[in-house]
């Protein structure tokens, strides 16, 4: 995967201390990575910083996987 | 203890009696402080009275753009907004029969409404920062109900329920949210009262005096301290004794 996977793997293992073998394209940050409501909301902050985008509220809710996450960071840049 | 030096502290509704009261006991515990108001010159008063660590932040709680806009200003004023006071609100007193929709909205609008979206403006910064004190100013009424005050009741007695709704999502963050509800506070308002009306005031007072707006400032200054960080969701009453809660 590319430069933008590696850069939000590091955000969601510093962010929710989970191994990096367990980020993987379908994981869920909820349903498998622990993370709360509360957490989400904070990855979608720190991905906005990491990448210098803003990522509407409405667009946030569709971000439940890190797959999702690199797609929508990968089409947002 | 009660230090809040390195802390910066916005503050609404500064222009008034209880305001000026809360930003003295925050800026007086070391904290810097962004004064807010409709009304620029008793601000400017009061920041030249507090002297350094004091910045001045005009705003029309009923603009929803510029309320919005109001945390932003704050934190490019002072770095950020560790503490939040919502304490400004207004009145528009009647009878429930005669309540129009307008004097309805307003007083939700600035009361209720404004202080939702000052508490969602600052929560980003007080997340990332892992601290963070919200103290929302609500009052007895909310609690008690008052004749003529069906709006600002229901206003006050929102910020309650909200209050405690977000106090439970950021608790693991490090941010407190909790509200104080003062009884009869003596300000200009009260001085316009005749000798009959604060008799029957006084009336209900087990203390026998209305409160001093320092008792407030006192207040918040406790809930905005590092010793509170353990009270959360709480509803701090200031009121004499008028009503036991």
């Amino acid at each position: 995967m590319s430069d933008v996977a590696d850069r939000v793997r590091k955000i969601v293992v510093e962010h929710l201390g989970v191994e990096e073998a367990k980020v993987v394209e379908n994981a869920s940050f909820i349903d498998d990575l622990g993370a709360d409501s509360l957490d989400t909301v904070e990855l979608v902050m720190a991905f906005e910083e990491e990448f210098g985008i803003e990522i509407p509220d409405d667009a946030a809710e569709t971000i439940q996987t890190f797959g999702d996450a690199v797609k929508f960071i990968s089409s947002a840049q | 203890m009660f230090d809040l030096t390195g802390k910066n502290a916005l503050i609404t509704g500064a222009s008034g009696g209880i305001g000026g009261s809360i930003a003295h006991a925050l800026h007086g515990a070391g904290a810097t402080v962004a004064l807010s108001g409709t009304r620029v010159e008793p601000l400017e008063a009061l920041a030249a009275e507090l002297g350094s660590r004091a910045h001045v932040l005009p705003c029309n709680l009923s603009d929803a753009e510029a309320v919005t806009a109001l945390p932003k200003q704050a934190a490019e004023a002072m770095g950020s907004v560790d503490i939040l006071v919502n304490n400004a609100g207004i009145t528009r007193d009647n009878i429930f029969m005669r309540m129009s929709e307008e004097e309805w909205s307003s007083v939700l609008d600035v009361n209720l409404t404004s202080t939702m979206r000052l508490c969602k403006g600052v929560m980003r910064g007080m997340m990332k920062a892992r601290w963070g004190r919200i103290v929302n100013i609500s009052s007895v009424v909310g609690a008690t109900g008052n004749p003529g005050q069906a709006n600002y009741a229901a206003s006050k007695a929102g910020m309650v329920g909200m209050s405690k709704s977000i106090a439970y999502e950021v608790a693991s963050r490090g941010i407190t949210v909790n509200c104080i509800a003062p009884g009869f506070i003596a300000t200009a308002m009260t001085e316009k009262l005749n000798d009959e009306q604060k008799a029957a005031i006084l009336g209900q007072i087990p203390a026998g005096r209305m409160g001093d707006a320092q008792e407030i400032g006192a207040a918040v200054l406790y809930l905005a301290s590092p010793e509170a960080a353990y009270v959360t969701g709480a509803t701090l009453h200031v009121n004499g004794g008028m009503a036991m809660l």
